[in-house]
């Protein structure tokens, strides 16, 4: 079926960046509105706007019934549910189904296998990708604590307990004690249970120093390509900083591998839409490692678009009407190099303390190779009900050396006033040698943090 | 119709060979400000005008019928369960139904406020008096607390900030209720200091 309208259930840039593909398409837009983003910039851009809630995300973008009630009532043919908020809520996508609303994204079943944790390992081991070594641990607090201790001789040390319900950097515990596990499981299972309502964890052999490197799928339900890879190493608690595609100084075979088993891994769920499959790679053993896959667009989509050509929502879009892949693997050709720095409103000097308000003044760079996407103008809210995110400045070179130097300059142009924010982090982080060569881990931005200001 | 990045990249091909350094657009809809730096390179500030209409919110669950086994509660907030499968435990949903629970006590002290030790939010974010949805408060009127005690957590853009007592004490007023918003500086708790001799 072919989408005439399109209600969309999430705020900030974006719901700015489905708006604008949708408006290239001749789609009409509705956007669901929280009382906080009655007035922003996606309100003022959107065909229509729908009263969605209080400005509690619970009340609103978290609210199923809400979402679904303003789709009907606008007449939409279509839910697009952005990132974060409800956009891997299976119950989202099995109420679309019910009320002959099309879901723009994967199917429930899958949102479901990907979802839990110890489900999306099983589903990786099946499609024969290697996972960390670990295993899972018995619900009975009483025997976990022993089981632990045997399955960490097993995996070896340290290891990391982590939350089968958990998932983007929440619900894990590194434990490099042995003496510490059984507590920490016991401590872990208490929390998962309050935290996310279901107790089961997991033990993984925990790897502190890799580099994330992740792949971009596309698939129409039957044919899964992959849009090339990504490096998201420069984090924070597992908060993605920056990003950049394709991922620097990777050996071409241990690429080719991490490709290959993404897409097998999507073949293996008979995939439906966008989706990235995450991965630990430890370029000096040649080895990687399955960590969780994401099934919906992700915030750094834009670095992907810009060495592909390709406009992700647009497929995205494609494939929920119904439609087969219309470009094949052969058609995908990587040009140059991308990179992305989230601008967030956060006070990085203190802490990185996060710092609601109202944006004075927003100017950034424009000019060929350089994109931001944002929904910032001068006298737009930060409410603190929502995430930090305030825009995302993407940069294309021919290369990578050109794409730097031209992140760099295009930095020193963006100005925004009225909130603290990280651009003064970003300056720094991306003069310093380690990031110009390329490839840094994990713990680069720590390691940065910790020389530059002194523990940050 | 607001301006595309391309149609900003196209007015830049023309002012890129014009003797201009700033060139400002206003139309019923935006306002776009090119500036030229002095490397040559461009900056622009967009602004997108006029106030949105916006319509009411469906009352009522979609379509008169609940989607059956959706796991939407009759309320219709989703659970923290559902919550966190999206992705966002924002203590929000739970909290929410948590909040009749979690009334503003009554003070336990009569006396004036004299004597009082406040306890104000570091910064602007929603009150949490428990670490987690559906379990106990940190304190309640009468709890003992030192400096280091968490007294509440006063969650600020998906960040949970721990806010300890700073003094040594009874609390003796909860000013807010579970899940209320407070600004930047507000009460949260007022302590009775212990008194010279006093031990905790």
């Amino acid at each position: 079926m072919i989408l005439r309208r399109v209600l969309i259930a999430n705020r900030g840039e974006i719901a700015v960046r489905i708006l604008r593909t949708c408006r290239r398409l001749g789609i009409e837009t509705v956007f669901a509105a929280s009382d906080a983003d009655c007035d922003s910039v996606p309100a003022r851009l959107a065909d229509a706007v729908i009263r969605l809630g209080p400005v509690s995300p619970a009340e609103s973008y978290l609210n199923v019934d809400a979402v679904v009630s303003a789709a009907i009532a606008a007449g939409a043919d279509a839910i697009h549910p952005g990132y974060g908020f409800l956009s891997e809520n299976p119950q989202l996508a099995a109420a679309c189904g019910a009320h002959g609303l099309v879901f723009i994204g994967p199917t429930a079943a899958q949102l479901e296998a990907v979802g839990d944790k110890v489900t999306a390992r099983a589903h990786a081991a099946a499609a024969g990708l290697p996972v960390v070594p670990g295993g899972e641990l018995p619900v009975e607090p009483a025997l976990a604590g022993a089981a632990a201790a045997r399955l960490a001789a097993e995996i070896g040390w340290p290891v990391l307990v982590k939350a089968a319900a958990g998932g983007g950097g929440r619900g894990l515990r590194p434990v490099t004690a042995p003496d510490e596990l059984a507590g920490t499981v016991a401590l872990a299972m208490a929390e998962a249970g309050a935290a996310f309502g279901d107790p089961r964890v997991y033990l993984e052999r925990y790897l502190p120093a890799g580099r994330h490197v992740e792949v971009q799928l596309l698939g129409d339900g039957e044919h899964v390509i992959h849009l090339g890879d990504r490096d998201c190493s420069v984090q924070r608690r597992y908060q993605k900083l920056v990003e950049e595609a394709p991922a620097p100084c990777l050996d071409d075979r241990l690429r080719a591998a991490v490709r290959q088993a993404a897409v097998a891994f999507g073949e293996h769920l008979g995939y439906l839409g966008l989706g990235t499959v995450e991965f630990l790679v430890e370029p000096d053993r040649g080895a990687f490692y399955f960590l969780e896959m994401n099934a919906r667009i992700q915030v750094e989509h834009p670095v992907t678009e810009a060495v592909t050509g390709l406009d992700l929502v647009a497929e995205q879009i494609w494939v929920a009407e119904g439609n087969p892949l219309r470009i094949a693997q052969s058609d995908v050709a990587l040009t140059g190099h991308a990179i992305e720095c989230r601008i967030n409103a956060e006070d990085w000097a203190d802490g990185f303390r996060p710092s609601p308000g109202t944006v004075t003044t927003a100017a950034f760079p424009v000019g060929s190779g350089i994109r931001v996407d944002t929904h910032v103008q001068p006298g737009a809210a930060v409410p603190p009900w929502y995430d930090s995110l305030l825009a995302k400045l993407i940069v294309w070179g021919r290369d990578r050396p050109e794409a730097v130097s031209r992140l760099r300059t295009a930095l020193a142009r963006c100005e925004i006033g009225g909130v603290p924010t990280t651009l003064g982090l970003h300056a720094q982080l991306t003069a310093t040698a380690a990031f110009e060569a390329g490839g840094v881990d994990t713990t680069f931005l720590d390691r940065f943090l910790l020389s530059e200001v002194g523990g940050g | 119709m607001e301006l595309t990045n391309d149609d900003v990249q196209d007015i830049l091909q023309v002012l890129d060979g014009l003797p201009y350094d700033e060139l400002h657009l206003e139309t019923a809809r935006f306002r776009l400000s090119l500036r030229r730096q002095p490397d040559g390179a461009w900056t622009q500030a967009t602004e997108v005008l006029g106030a949105p209409t916006v319509r009411p919110s469906a009352a009522g669950s979609p379509g008169g019928s609940r989607p059956s086994g959706s796991g939407v509660s009759p309320g219709g907030t989703v659970s923290p369960r559902d919550a966190a499968a999206a992705g966002l435990v924002t203590a929000g949903a739970a909290a929410a139904s948590l909040a009749d629970d979690y009334r503003p006590e009554p003070t336990a002290a009569t006396e004036a406020d004299d004597g009082l030790a406040e306890i104000r939010a570091p910064l602007l974010g929603t009150f949490y008096r428990a670490p987690r949805p559906g379990v106990p408060p940190f304190v309640s009127v009468g709890s003992t607390v030192r400096p280091d005690t968490v007294v509440c957590i006063i969650e600020t853009m998906k960040l949970m900030n721990s806010v300890t007592a700073g003094v040594s004490g009874t609390v003796a007023q909860i000013v807010l209720a579970n899940a209320q918003f407070a600004d930047q500086g507000a009460v949260l708790m007022r302590i009775r200091p212990l008194q010279d001799g006093e031990r905790p």
